[in-house]
């Protein structure tokens, strides 16, 4: 691994984010980024974080028109409500702040007690939960389904709507209309290996792949001998098509999970896009790239978004972040 | 009767036995988890250790409250606010008596574990932390090491279950046949209070 020591892995890459951008106000120390002109006055700000390991997010999506702060926790693990609240704080001009929280059990339980905290420091404070991830039963008897690549339509979309400056509800509404609308699936191809363990995750043969994997090293719900990226575009499209269906064209995502070329995932998004065809789905937009990552796994996911006109203006509206940055 | 100094040594306990034990929860939670558990609570409970002789607080309620408040400040991830929500509501419902019986440490217990249920939604047969601590609790009446005993019996226990809460609910069949790290690590504060009474 290229690093120094385990332990210092995540203030390690906030000092280079700071050096890399000099538009961000990084706070190594208390582990917050923030957009370098927040507060920006009479506009709604938007905070996220989580577990780090899977950058670009959350990090390297502040900026004009995404997010204006992000908490970036241990690797894989929720930050703490300190970092969120003094994220709040050092965003809020007033018009109130949207947590965007990745439905996972510590990150909710993180975000609610800084939820509480920032309230009583007379800060607004709204909340979405992103829970995309139809591996995942989602039932009474799991955790929920988890937040994925949806993550970064919610952030961009609901991030345009706050820079046009919407009211906190109406910014709120969007980032739910959003999640509501979004379903990802995801495959590993190898387990990835975390700093602090320093061997993979988990043990899978070369030849064989897992179905249904989330963004932190968990194994997936099934394991399988090779398949082709048809193959694999053809589980990953139909999994999350057997949940959603668009009536309206959709937004897709081919994300990376970290290890995998982009000339491979570009191969991967052609059988994407071909399922989609063959399924009827009509795409309006589709980015490809490493975005939701999972340190150095290999795989891929796929997150399709149902969109209507306002969300699709929105998506296409300038943005300008170290990880996605068109318009301006 | 137990006082500030016991609660002390308490906590001093569990930090050593995290240290001890850190590689095996991490390894616990690498198949059904995201192998961090050992780490996350080696952090917290170096930070709690390290936050009890800078204050030095002076009553059992305020060592736990303090340890409670910086583990929720420092761990992150699930595990911080429900082990910190875990040791502060216990350190609250034992109130500012300089000492306290063990009759009342059990009853404030039970408050801080009803605490922990309620934050996290996880009922006993969940695969959990609380498939160690509410057999602990229950055992406390009869003495620390039927605490410790219990909830050590309670982890092992929970191998054959599938998980219904956490990060291991997400691998759904695939999570049986695992011993769940975080009722492992119940295990381990249980032991600790054990060894902290001297049983």
């Amino acid at each position: 691994m290229l690093i120094n020591v385990p332990e210092t892995v995540v203030a390690d890459a906030l000092r280079g984010m700071a050096a890399a951008h000099p538009e961000l106000a990084v706070d190594v120390e208390n582990r917050v980024i923030v957009r370098r002109d927040a507060p920006v006055a009479g506009k709604v700000a938007l905070v996220s974080g989580g577990g780090s390991g899977h950058e670009p997010l959350h990090g390297g999506f502040v900026g004009p028109g995404m997010l204006s702060a992000a908490c970036p926790g241990e690797v894989f693990t929720s930050p703490v409500p300190d970092q969120m609240v003094r994220a709040a704080a050092a965003v809020d001009s007033g018009a109130g702040v949207l947590f965007v929280v990745k439905n996972y059990t510590g990150d909710v339980l993180n975000f609610d007690m800084a939820a509480e905290l920032a309230e009583d420091e007379g800060i607004q404070v709204a909340k979405v939960l992103v829970n995309d991830d139809v591996a995942v039963t989602d039932s009474l008897y799991t955790a929920g389904r988890r937040g994925t690549g949806a993550t970064l339509f919610v952030e961009k979309i609901a991030g345009a709507a706050a820079d046009e400056g919407r009211p906190l509800e109406q910014v709120e509404a969007i980032a739910r209309r959003v999640n509501d609308n979004s379903r990802s699936f995801g495959v590993a191809l190898s387990a990835c290996t975390t700093p602090a363990k320093g061997s993979p995750t988990f043990d899978l043969p070369a030849g064989e792949l897992e179905l249904g994997i989330g963004i932190h090293g968990e194994p997936g719900r099934e394991r399988r001998p090779m398949m082709t990226a048809g193959e694999i575009a053809d589980a990953a499209v139909d999994a999350v098509l057997a949940d959603l269906s668009p009536r309206n064209p959709v937004l897709v995502l081919v994300n990376g999970m970290g290890a995998t070329p982009l000339l491979e995932l570009y191969g991967f998004n052609a059988e994407v896009q071909r399922v989609l065809g063959e399924r009827g789905v009509a795409v309006a937009r589709t980015l490809v790239g490493n975005y939701v990552t999972s340190l150095d796994m290999a795989g891929a996911s796929v997150t399709l978004c149902q969109i209507d006109e306002e969300l699709l203006a929105l998506w296409d509206a300038p943005v300008r972040t170290p990880g996605l940055r068109w318009g301006m | 009767m137990l006082d500030a100094d016991f609660f002390r040594r308490w906590m001093t306990a569990t930090a050593a036995l995290v240290d001890r034990e850190a590689e095996r929860l991490t390894a616990l939670d690498s198949p059904i988890g995201d192998a961090d558990h050992g780490t996350n609570l080696q952090r917290g409970f170096t930070a709690v250790t390290a936050a009890l002789e800078e204050e030095k607080p002076d009553t059992p309620g305020a060592v736990l409250t303090l340890a409670g408040r910086r583990l929720i400040s420092t761990v992150g991830g699930a595990s911080g606010p429900l082990y910190g929500t875990l040791l502060r509501r216990t350190g609250k419902a034992l109130g500012d008596a300089a000492e306290v019986s063990a009759e009342q440490l059990a009853e404030a217990l039970r408050t801080g574990v009803d605490a922990v249920r309620t934050l996290g939604g996880a009922a006993p047969g969940d695969k959990t932390m609380i498939d160690a601590l509410v057999p602990a609790v229950d055992a406390l009446g009869d003495s620390f090491a039927a605490a410790r005993d219990a909830a050590d019996e309670g982890a092992r226990a929970t191998t054959p279950l599938q998980a219904r809460k956490g990060r291991a609910s997400y691998l759904g069949e695939r999570s049986i046949g695992h011993q769940d790290p975080g009722a492992t690590s119940s295990a381990l504060v249980m032991a600790a209070l054990a060894e902290a009474a001297g049983e």
